[in-house]
């Protein structure tokens, strides 16, 4: 037992040794990319346009939800005039970046995890280093960027639209003042919450994205496993750990900003 | 032979995995601008020996030589990875990339050339492998012997001066068998380049090398000239080059069984 335990141990740390390298040699390998405006162009539209829909979905409904039960809560106290403030900062602080991120990872880091196993499994991740090409900073590097502008700006696109959501439920439907909403919307937000908001989104967009990049780009090294078992099983992987990040990471960074 | 008459070199290659030795000292000298095959039954390590050359595995020990130059000096290991093509197995075509992109993909990553200059040179190599009509298709809408030339394409297009070829032919029907090997032959003798193939296609091999080795149980049991492998007596030469014929035999016995009367 105890040598298992040391064995799973010693297992974490060379795992977690060897993931950091892979970020790192990532990163560096960005000097010597060519064309690389042009491939994180690319990597933008996979991640940022083909989710729009989704994170518009999920933003619209998260704030329509959040004004239904915000408003029945805060009815009880005769408050139902910080409604924005409740919606706001809720959006603006947690659920935008947080449900932003699982929704990305969920659908652009799943691709890309899958996407990334089969060029391991076909060869292509070995044809591109015989070709004298560096496949990190041709296949990962420029997502790498890509996600940095995504997450923030599907984020914001979340925040846009959930404070829409809210004021559908809160005032529409259960009569709070339009104007004492969004005033409390107003006086609620400030430069802070922005600040946590994007740095969040950032950091979810850089670890989900190089988690998903290891996990496809090693997909050949799972051993239980091989061939189109290996990608899949690499691409759930991906999905489990880059979601548990995202809320270890949401805890770790908003205990730095209360 | 000069030891520069050579273009690669392979002294005392050893790999393993997980305690299993699949190379046990591989020694071949491929002359330079030749077709050199490495033949062997499946499973016998051929595309391992590929791939420790091309530098897409590490050997456990063992020496390459790239024109009198050790490949474990990174300097000459960079060298012989611009002057070297690999065409994989199962071909590597980028599926998300059209023929014209796959193409252009190394020249666009290694080199500085301009985006026309870069366009020109694709559409020539797709030009000399007779694929400049398919440009715009993708591989996945390309059949297997085009999928093999467009590999072809991608990998002259740098103008290399050696080509590794890793079982070329498998998975593909005799007449598609055929047809790669003359494409080797003729574009080899086109372009001057070294060629150095594995493969367990024995005739065709025969047909188009300058010089055959055998690999058997991780070691090269013979290498000279296709005329000399045909007329070898040694045994394991023997029992693999008649395994073809013995096969045929077999088979055309079978065939020949009269059904069983009740």
């Amino acid at each position: 037992m105890v040598r298992q335990l040391g064995q799973t141990t010693l297992g974490i740390v060379r795992d977690t040794g060897d993931f950091t390298l892979f970020c790192g040699r990532a990163f560096l390998s960005l000097s010597k990319t060519r064309r690389l405006p042009r491939r994180i162009l690319r990597a933008v539209y996979e991640q940022g346009a083909v989710c729009l829909p989704v994170i518009a979905i999920v933003g619209v409904f998260t704030g329509l939800v959040l004004g239904l039960q915000g408003y029945h809560v805060l009815s009880r106290f005769g408050s139902e005039g910080l409604l924005g403030t409740l919606v706001s900062l809720s959006l603006v602080r947690e659920m935008a970046p947080v449900l932003a991120a699982l929704m990305l990872v969920g659908q652009a880091g799943s691709a890309f995890a899958a996407e990334l196993g089969i060029q391991r499994n076909t060869e292509q991740i070995a044809a591109l280093e015989t070709m004298g090409v560096n496949s990190l900073g041709y296949l990962v590097a420029p997502r790498l960027i890509a996600a940095l502008l995504v997450f923030p700006a599907q984020a914001a696109l979340f925040v846009v639209l959930g404070l829409w959501g809210g004021s559908l439920s809160g005032s529409v439907l259960l009569g709070v003042d339009s104007g004492v909403y969004w005033s409390a919307v107003e006086r609620a937000v400030e430069f802070r919450d922005l600040r946590e908001c994007f740095l969040k989104a950032a950091s979810f967009g850089l670890l989900t994205t190089s988690i998903c990049a290891y996990m496809g780009f090693h997909a050949d090294r799972n051993t239980s496993s091989a061939g189109a078992r290996a990608v899949s099983a690499s691409t759930t992987r991906a999905v489990v750990f880059s979601s548990i990040t995202v809320l270890v990471a949401d805890y770790v960074i908003s205990s730095f900003f209360i | 032979m000069e030891t520069t008459d050579f273009a690669l070199e392979v002294e005392g290659l050893e790999k393993g995995f997980d305690g299993n030795a699949v190379l046990k000292g591989v020694d071949i000298r491929v002359p330079r601008g030749s077709i050199f095959t490495v033949l062997g039954p499946s499973g016998t390590g051929k595309s391992v020996l590929l791939k420790c050359i091309g530098n897409i595995l590490a050997p456990d020990s063992g020496r390459i030589v790239f024109e009198g130059r050790p490949l474990r000096d990174p300097v000459a290991r960079e060298d012989f990875r611009k002057r070297c093509s690999f065409l994989f197995q199962g071909n590597a075509l980028f599926d998300s990339l059209t023929a014209l992109e796959n193409v252009a993909l190394p020249l666009e990553q290694t080199t500085s050339l301009d985006k026309l200059e870069i366009f020109k040179r694709s559409l020539k190599a797709l030009h000399q492998l007779e694929m400049k009509d398919f440009a715009d298709r993708y591989p996945g809408r390309l059949s297997g012997g085009m999928q093999k030339r467009l590999a072809l394409a991608r990998a002259i297009v740098t103008q290399p001066e050696i080509v590794l070829f890793d079982e070329p032919t498998a998975g593909l029907d005799p007449l598609r068998r055929n047809a790669v090997f003359s494409m080797i032959a003729k574009y080899q003798r086109r372009f001057r380049f070294t060629a150095l193939v594995v493969t367990h296609d024995v005739p065709e091999a025969l047909a188009v090398s300058d010089r055959v080795a055998l690999l058997n149980q991780g070691r090269i049991a013979f290498e000279g000239t296709p005329a000399a492998f045909a007329a070898s007596n040694e045994s394991v030469v023997a029992l693999f080059r008649d395994s073809v014929d013995a096969l045929r035999q077999s088979l055309a016995a079978i065939r020949s069984e009269q059904p069983a009367t009740s």
